[in-house]
């Protein structure tokens, strides 16, 4: 690689040609701020706070879009710097909702950080009229107000580029300049797949999550109700950042004490209804294979990714795997199966899902979601890591204290197979586990199937030969890049048995619930790699790696469903889908 | 903001065809946004949900994007625009002149606000930046004819719009 040699502030640092001035500054130990910068995201040089000064160049340049060169001398904290960073910012304050005490985002706004760190104690420097915008209320799973949106357009471009949908874009111009749906629709009118991305990418706290925790802090204080959480493969690996935790640390035990101590009748793990899910999908695919079933067959357990089918591309429903998802099997299971063995009705159960998604808040208002009848919700309340960390701040719990503990044996006892659905490719490799064994009878030598796995690549082919059948396999985290895969299967570009896809990229350890990392995060440190590599190493060290080893599982078939794909199995845990009308 | 305009969409197979025509043509070459949406406007006189969604769907890009951008330049029109089109000038010597109060009656006596067009479609009202007829000031527009020295009292603005009733 070629490298040119550059000055930051007086410190040589050596970066490959075609770095910006950011990167080199990063080289240097000297961070710039950014604001409508994301790396890989939103590369559109537009806010202008990450400008800085260079020798022989007339203005100042923005640092995240501008290349360096050879011998490059460049300046970050000069007078005229700073000057025009404050200024900027309090031209960003002039129209900007202040409204920051009681906001979601206080203490981790990107514009409050920078407010601070440039000491702007006047933040109605340049007061005047400010634009009033209603707050988009409309969706399941998320709110807009445009009084706290900067207009750095991240969101916009995680929907389109990132996502390939473009719901929400830039509407009219100047002081008017607004984010919003076209023809001012409310978002729940359009084709958002309830994805999330935009939140997460959200410097600000214009858009976030509809907050649940009230409801799951009464249904904690009702005694009339039974009150069982669930904990998503991917949270555990996730939940740490929201207390100032490394990337990719995995606080399993912590996770679960916490749950107990907020005052859950019993904390249960999603990872066991993965297991499940597995069950399910590795049978359903075996009999497609087995009778000439529909194929590719395609996983079904992301709720955004299976909204996104149904709207963009219905003709692939057929495909989709008719199992729930684990949130919902978890659901289902707890209020039938376990139901019975507690002695409790139903009725009397609430069951929370701890997600990484907010898609999740929109899929437990599906049709076909109820498997104890009567209209009962399998799952009643599903919350983000988010939320849930909001929960665990709220009630005084010092989480880096908190003793390790263990799962609640009933629903919570789960294989490496059930941990690594949290990862682009883990379903597939779970699924893959099962499959294999069923099919030859035999114990794999290895359980690894390493080229469905990593975060760096949104399409992930691999070929395996199983019991003497070739299945060609495909996961794909992202929806662009599922458009893009779904397109080439349509043309016969591209021919799959089994398509795992995620609509998250890299997956649901980069869902829309997770904690939001700042641009200063985002831009240097790989968050997909290091989540996805602590459900990795966890799933390594585990004796059982395989769903049908699963000891809850056995006993949940032999003593109610019976065998995967019965007749009772099909009616508790399978679902149905709809197409839908295309907006957008 | 740009006014939306709640009426009905009455394109004809014919504007449809036209539409598609230069879209299949141009859709997908780079830049083409900007020309589709002029060629739709001409084509259809205003851009409504259903034209921008022809439009997005001929050049590949979602509606959003497409609205953005014909809710950025000022000479795309989301509202279709009357047989008989009014346009006040609001410039700076028609102002001191008293175009406001013009414009002012005008949307009273045809019950519209600017911006909009009248349900039966004769007319639709708007205002327009300076046309360079200052001497003539305060001066509307109806379609190609000129008004100049108005005044907004008295009967001088029925027998005008009455001209144009038939």
């Amino acid at each position: 690689m070629e490298m040119v040699k550059v000055k930051v502030n007086g410190i040589e640092v050596s970066v490959p040609r075609g770095s910006t001035i950011l990167e080199a500054a990063y080289q240097a130990g000297i961070d710039i701020p950014t604001l409508c910068y994301l790396k890989d995201i939103n590369e559109i040089g537009a806010c202008r706070i990450c400008v800085v000064e260079v020798k022989g160049i007339r203005g100042l340049v923005t640092a995240c879009v501008y290349p360096v060169s050879e011998g490059m001398e460049i300046f970050t904290n000069t007078e005229k710097v700073h000057a025009a960073r404050k200024m900027n910012l309090e031209l960003v304050l002039s129209t900007h909702n202040q409204d920051c005490l009681g906001c979601v985002r206080s203490g981790n706004c990107e514009l409050q950080k920078l407010t601070k760190d440039y000491g702007i104690k006047d933040t109605d420097a340049w007061s005047g009229e400010k634009m009033q915008w209603p707050v988009d209320n409309s969706a399941a799973h998320m709110y807009r107000d445009n009084t706290k949106c900067i207009l750095c357009r991240r969101c916009v471009a995680a929907c389109s580029a990132v996502q390939g949908i473009g719901v929400i874009g830039a509407n009219e111009r100047g002081f008017e300049t607004h984010i919003a749906c076209a023809f001012e629709q409310p978002l729940d009118a359009t084709s958002c797949v309830s994805c999330g991305q935009c939140i997460v990418v959200c410097p600000t706290g214009a858009i976030a999550e509809k907050d649940d925790t009230d409801k799951v802090w009464a249904a904690i204080q009702d005694p009339t109700k039974h009150v069982i959480v669930q904990t998503a493969p991917s949270i555990r690996v996730t939940l740490g950042e929201a207390f100032n935790m490394p990337i990719g640390t995995n606080v399993q035990g912590k996770m679960v004490a916490a749950a107990r101590r907020l005052g859950f009748d019993k904390v249960f793990d999603t990872d066991f209804a993965a297991d499940l899910t597995i069950m399910e999908e590795a049978n359903e695919f075996l009999e497609r294979v087995q009778n000439g079933g529909t194929l590719p067959m395609i996983t079904s357990c992301s709720p955004g990714w299976v909204k996104y089918c149904e709207t963009f591309f219905p003709q692939f429903i057929p495909n989709l795997s008719s199992c729930k998802s684990p949130q919902q099997m978890f659901g289902s299971v707890a209020k039938t199966y376990y139901a019975q063995k507690m002695g409790l009705d139903p009725k009397d159960i609430v069951v929370v899902a701890v997600m990484p998604c907010v898609a999740k808040k929109f899929e437990v208002g599906r049709d076909d979601m109820s498997a104890a009848g009567d209209g009962i919700p399998d799952v009643d309340i599903a919350i983000t890591t988010r939320e849930f960390a909001r929960m665990i701040e709220k009630a005084g719990l010092r989480f880096d204290r908190l003793p390790d503990e263990d799962f609640d044996p009933a629903l919570g006892i789960a294989t490496g197979a059930g941990h690594i659905f949290g990862a682009s490719g883990g379903v597939m490799e779970a699924a893959l586990r099962t499959a294999a064994e069923t099919l030859t009878g035999k114990e794999l030598d290895k359980p690894d199937f390493v080229e469905v796995r990593g975060t760096d690549k949104g399409i992930k082919e691999a070929v395996y030969t199983v019991g003497g059948k070739t299945i060609r396999v495909c996961a794909v985290s992202g929806l662009a890049n599922a458009k893009e895969v779904l397109t080439k299967v349509e043309n016969g570009e591209a021919s799959y048995d089994f398509i795992e896809v995620m609509a998250c990229p890299g997956g649901c350890i980069n869902g829309g619930g997770q904690p939001t990392q700042p641009a200063s995060v985002r831009n240097f440190v790989d968050l997909k790699s290091l989540r996805a590599g602590a459900l990795y190493s966890q799933d390594e060290k585990m004796t059982m790696r395989k769903s049908h080893e699963n000891p809850r599982i056995k006993e949940l078939y032999d003593t109610f469903l019976g065998k995967p794909g019965s007749h009772k199995a099909h009616e508790i845990l399978h679902t149905s889908y709809v197409a839908r009308p295309k907006n957008y | 903001m740009k006014k939306i305009s709640k009426l009905p969409f009455n394109g004809t197979p014919e504007q449809e065809a036209q539409l598609k025509a230069w879209l299949d043509e141009n859709g997908k070459k780079p830049g083409a946004a900007m020309p589709a949406l002029q060629h739709a406007q001409e084509i259809y006189g205003y851009l409504p949900v259903e034209v921008l969604r022809m439009v997005a769907r001929g050049t590949g890009k979602s509606l959003e994007e497409i609205y953005g951008i014909a809710t950025f330049y000022a000479q795309f029109s989301l509202s279709p625009k009357g047989k008989y089109k009014i346009a006040v000038c609001l410039g700076t010597a028609c102002y001191v002149k008293g175009s406001g109060k013009i414009l002012e009656k005008l949307e009273e006596k045809l019950g519209i606000q600017s911006g909009d067009c009248r349900e039966d479609g004769v007319f639709s009202l708007e205002s327009s930046r300076c046309i360079g007829a200052c001497g003539l000031a305060p001066v509307f527009t109806i379609n190609e004819d000129v008004y100049g020295r108005v005044s907004p009292e008295g009967n001088e603005l029925d027998a005008i719009l009455a001209k144009y009733q038939g």
